[in-house]
């Protein structure tokens, strides 16, 4: 393998590990305190069409993104509603949301565009674009470093970028700030935060509310930037590869950076499988890649490589005492 | 102490949480612009108004009576069984490998035979999640969504590069062998003059299908291993105090939960399309969470709750063949039913709550006040 292949080979990785990133981080404020929810991959869906309706629509992909961060928190608010307000199964309401943004994407898309449950093609203003990081072109002609610039760095949408300063922004908002320690107590031990005079059911929808905004911006990512357009069930199960990066990090932000960039980089082998065969000289089965995020998590979680110990109360609904 | 008589837990609550679903998958209707009344009707005449329709309804029923029950037993053990579509998969593995290379000299012999291959092997894709749980303490919901992502992959594998026939470009086993073809309702109905459609797909699994419910109710209800499930699931700690092996119920509720599902595999696989094909589950075995939450886990619910959710999926197909309706209009219903019989169930239930509360106290005389007697 060539040093351009591996260029090309982590690009895609990036480009691949965003959504999940974005959603893995969403994941990891709601779980941490103590909201299970495996409604991810429904949230990124509904995003990702609403995103792409509304930018196809106005032809501008902030509103697009705007309209997709809206549709992703009023799904939380739901999931909210049934799991804090109402103190309902947060497992069995992940489920609903996720059949819920399912069936209605298809349906509002028939019933908007009569295409067969698509939105048109995006085309310019209506997507994020990629941006040429400055001096980009003219490192280019260096060797090792010019490509690693120009090809890796340089050259992704905005919303990567983002993504992937979400990460010590999210360190440093649970680990640095008082909401960030209220928010982890109460994933902990909401008791206790309650005794302190703290809302337990704000903080909750809180974070939630927070989990609602990064699931729209990966859902907006799919469909605005990664590709030009939402097509039926587009998320394609990424929700739950966020999940399993989640337990795969142990609920830390720069561990879900770690996992998800590795996720992303099985996502990136699936369709090359001619460097697969070149690195370790045997053909491996598309398919068979695909589900190793999904076994690598299953043993993680079993305890066999280091334990992951989920957030104490996470699912339970909190009862105040009287 | 209860709060509300046993009718309306049973009955009322679950009507309430319908009405609601029924109401909003109606707005959503008439969001699309389309007349919900005309849509009802038209899934009424197209899912009941014919034997043919009945056909269908009666085939997706019984699909969804086995992942209903699936679902159902799990709950009785307080544990979410997400992977009834996994273990439906590698059910269908279980029929595809029996039929295909067992040379069976009669169809009730096949069926037997199938069905145990097809639950064993449903129970051993629900037993690694179940035994991670027990021993290592993983969270079984995480482990069986996964192994629904395993399951398809290893399906597709074998699928593509085993059991596929040489030269054939679909991914799927070769067509079963004749002599296990089972008998269609049609064949089962002629004899007593009824004339029923031969089209439909409705087969014998559906009688299968009926006694599961059956065996089901005599082992939760009737039996010393169904009282230790159902004392597991309302306090572990009481049960390990009584002597309940934590580890034992898990993997055997688990064991009994993945056979039931993967048992579906004799009516879809077995039964209609008579050969494997990818994704022959179709979603049957997440519309058993719905199921066995509006049927209250309870095997008479499920069973009902089956045939509600059959009529709506051959509805669901009649409304997209005959109006711009999608079929993912069912997807939109089954999700709005999970929503209010399951995570909602609060919502409906503290206002009932209290307005029977006020109603007893309302009707209770006051306790008459005693004179308190001075103390000596």
């Amino acid at each position: 393998m060539d040093y351009m292949t591996l260029i090309q080979l982590l690009d895609s990785t990036v480009r691949l590990a965003t959504p999940l990133l974005l959603a893995c981080l969403a994941g990891l404020f709601s779980e941490r305190a103590g909201i299970f929810d495996i409604g991810l991959d429904g949230k990124m869906l509904a995003a990702a069409f609403f995103s792409a309706a509304v930018a196809a629509m106005s032809g501008n992909v902030w509103l697009g993104l705007l309209a997709g961060i809206a549709a992703s928190l009023a799904l939380s608010l739901l999931h909210g509603l049934a799991s804090i307000t109402f103190r309902g199964n947060q497992l069995i309401s992940g489920v609903a949301i996720n059949f819920l943004a399912a069936g209605l994407t298809v349906l509002i898309a028939q019933d908007w565009f009569q295409q067969g449950g698509r939105t048109p093609s995006l085309i310019g203003g209506a997507r994020f674009n990629p941006i040429t990081l400055p001096f980009a072109d003219a490192l280019e002609p260096m060797p090792i470093i010019g490509p690693l610039y120009a090809e890796l760095i340089s050259g992704h949408s905005i919303l990567v970028y983002a993504a992937f300063a979400a990460v010590p922004l999210t360190w440093w908002l649970l680990y640095r700030t008082r909401f960030g320690l209220r928010l982890r107590a109460v994933g902990e031990n909401p008791a206790a935060v309650d005794t302190a005079g703290v809302s337990v059911i704000g903080l909750r929808y809180a974070a939630v509310c927070i989990c609602g905004v990064l699931c729209g911006i990966a859902g907006a990512y799919l469909s605005t930037a990664l590709q030009a357009g939402f097509i039926k069930d587009m998320s394609a199960g990424r929700g739950y590869i966020a999940l399993a990066a989640l337990i795969f990090a142990k609920w830390r932000p720069w561990y879900a950076l770690w996992a998800t960039l590795l996720f992303g980089l099985f996502g990136a082998l699936e369709t090359r499988p001619d460097v697969i065969e070149a690195l370790i000289g045997i053909k491996v089965q598309g398919q068979l890649l695909g589900a190793l995020p999904y076994v690598m998590t299953v043993i993680i979680l079993a305890g066999f490589v280091g334990k992951a110990i989920p957030p104490r109360a996470g699912g339970e609904p909190y009862v105040k005492e009287r | 102490m209860d709060v509300m008589p046993k009718w309306a837990e049973v009955v009322l609550v679950p009507l309430i949480s319908l009405i609601l679903a029924a109401i909003l998958s109606a707005l959503v209707i008439l969001g699309i612009g389309e007349d919900p009344v005309a849509a009802v009707k038209l899934m009424v005449s197209g899912a009941l108004g014919s034997t043919y329709g009945w056909g269908y309804t009666l085939y997706y029923a019984t699909n969804f009576m086995f992942t209903g029950l699936c679902v159902a037993i799990a709950f009785h053990a307080r544990l979410f069984n997400i992977g009834g579509e996994g273990q439906a998969m590698l059910g269908g593995l279980g029929v595809a490998l029996a039929c295909l290379y067992i040379p069976w000299p009669h169809w009730s012999l096949a069926l037997i035979g199938a069905t145990t291959m097809a639950a064993l092997f449903g129970a051993a894709w629900a037993a690694i999640p179940a035994f991670l749980q027990a021993k290592r303490g993983s969270h079984i919901v995480i482990t069986t969504i996964m192994f629904n992502f395993i399951a398809a992959a290893v399906l597709n594998y074998i699928l593509v590069n085993m059991l596929r026939p040489k030269g054939s470009m679909d991914p799927a086993t070769a067509r079963f062998p004749d002599a296990t073809k089972l008998p269609t309702l049609h064949d089962l109905l002629a004899p007593i003059g009824i004339n029923f459609s031969k089209a439909a797909p409705a087969n014998i699994s559906l009688l299968v299908a009926i006694a599961a419910c059956f065996f089901l109710w005599v082992l939760i209800w009737r039996t010393r291993l169904g009282y230790e499930i159902r004392a597991y699931g309302h306090s572990e700690s009481a049960a390990k105090y009584a002597g309940i092996s934590p580890v034992k119920i898990t993997m055997i509720t688990m064991i009994i939960s993945g056979g039931l599902a993967g048992m579906m595999a004799i009516n879809n696989v077995m039964g209609e399309s008579e050969r494997l094909v990818l994704n022959a589950t179709e979603g049957a075995g997440f519309i058993g969470i719905a199921v066995a939450l509006m049927g209250r886990s309870h095997p008479l619910g499920v069973f009902l709750a089956a045939i509600l959710f059959g009529f709506l999926y051959q509805g669901g197909a009649e409304l997209a063949l005959w109006t711009s309706i999608p079929r993912e209009l069912i997807v939109v219903i089954q999700a709005l039913v999970i929503l209010f019989t399951g995570a909602l169930d609060n919502m409906v239930r503290m206002p009932l709550e209290k307005i029977f509360l006020s109603i007893r106290n309302a009707r209770a005389p006051k306790p008459e006040r005693k004179p308190v007697e001075p103390a000596e």
